[in-house]
């Protein structure tokens, strides 16, 4: 196993298991157990599918829960262009990479060092991470409301730890740092005042701006 | 509009879709230059410290300081100490379980 192959699989049990929690919430939100499999099947981006029941379990209308949905996906966009510069997928194969473009493919992949190693880490946390969260969905809507809060389990904690883990590599000298606890800070000093999923696109907003303005490599 | 939930579903499944579709679409030119590299290398590191902060801190749009306070800084702690990603990932966890069932 590459060190690509073994972080995949990591980040696929991780995600895969926080499925449980989504397919319990959903039941508990009034969808039935086919709209919840639609939800991890179809649109298969966590933060989007627990926006979406949330705003239904809330009482909001359906366009309400399609906007907040849609705007947390926005940043699978530019996981789409990260991603298709490093894939170079044609026809059918990129179809299937885009649908499982999400934030672990995506980290997973930038991770890595080498073009290979990049590839089979998107191909195996997509794979891995689309497999377990469509079953452990499942298995969270059948167990439904038995299982309780899953927070109890410290499933939230997991994805904290991943993703730090995931950024964690890349803290390798003063200019990322600084720029990540500038994209952390932006994004806390957001969370109370812009709708959810777009703290993320101002962080993301800052980092576009900062790699734009830098002195490249190339020209020092 | 008045759809069913079911077409709303659909709907948000196929928006979903075309967003990621959106990024691979963009012309090839753009995505080889030096300069987008930079670009990616430094949203990279703003999504993922965003995302970091986000999973930390945020209950729906509101600040709230819990147990994933605890996750972040034994996580921290473990990367540090070198130990690999699933055993922070499983530590995580584990002290996000803990500080629930101490509190």
């Amino acid at each position: 196993m590459t060190p690509a192959v073994r972080m995949g699989l990591s980040i696929s049990v991780a995600t895969g298991l926080y499925g449980i929690s989504f397919g319990a919430l959903s039941v508990a939100a009034g969808l039935n157990l086919w709209q919840t499999m639609a939800l991890s099947a179809l649109m298969f981006t966590g933060g989007s599918q627990f926006a979406f029941i949330g705003v239904v379990a809330g009482g909001g209308s359906g366009m309400a829960a399609v906007s907040a949905a849609s705007l947390l996906g926005v940043r699978n966009a530019i996981y789409g262009m990260q991603m298709s510069r490093l894939l170079g997928v044609k026809g059918l194969q990129r179809w299937l990479a885009a649908h499982w473009t999400i934030d672990e493919s995506a980290a997973t992949a930038s991770g890595q060092e080498d073009l290979a190693e990049q590839r089979r880490g998107f191909w195996v946390a997509g794979a891995g991470v689309f497999l377990l969260w469509n079953l452990f969905t499942l298995l969270g809507a059948l167990m439904g409301n038995a299982l309780g809060d899953t927070r109890h389990f410290g499933l939230d904690g997991a994805a904290v730890a991943a993703f730090l883990g995931l950024l964690w590599p890349r803290l390798n000298a003063r200019e990322p740092v600084a720029l990540a606890l500038a994209c952390g800070l932006v994004t806390a000093l957001a969370i109370p005042w812009v709708p959810a999923g777009v703290p993320i696109l101002l962080a993301a907003a800052l980092g576009a701006f900062w790699g734009w303005v830098r002195p490249s490599e190339a020209e020092q | 509009m008045t759809l069913s939930l079911w077409q709303w579903i659909l709907l948000a499944c196929a928006l979903a879709f075309v967003t990621k579709l959106l990024g691979y679409s963009l012309p090839e030119r753009w995505m080889r230059s030096p300069r987008m590299a930079q670009i990616a290398a430094c949203l990279t590191v703003a999504l993922l410290a965003s995302l970091t902060v986000m999973n930390t801190l945020a209950s729906g749009t509101r600040i709230s300081l819990d147990a994933r306070l605890g996750a972040l800084l034994v996580a921290a702690l473990a990367l540090w100490l070198r130990a690999p990603f699933l055993l922070v990932v499983i530590l995580g966890a584990a002290a996000a379980a803990l500080l629930r069932w101490l509190v």
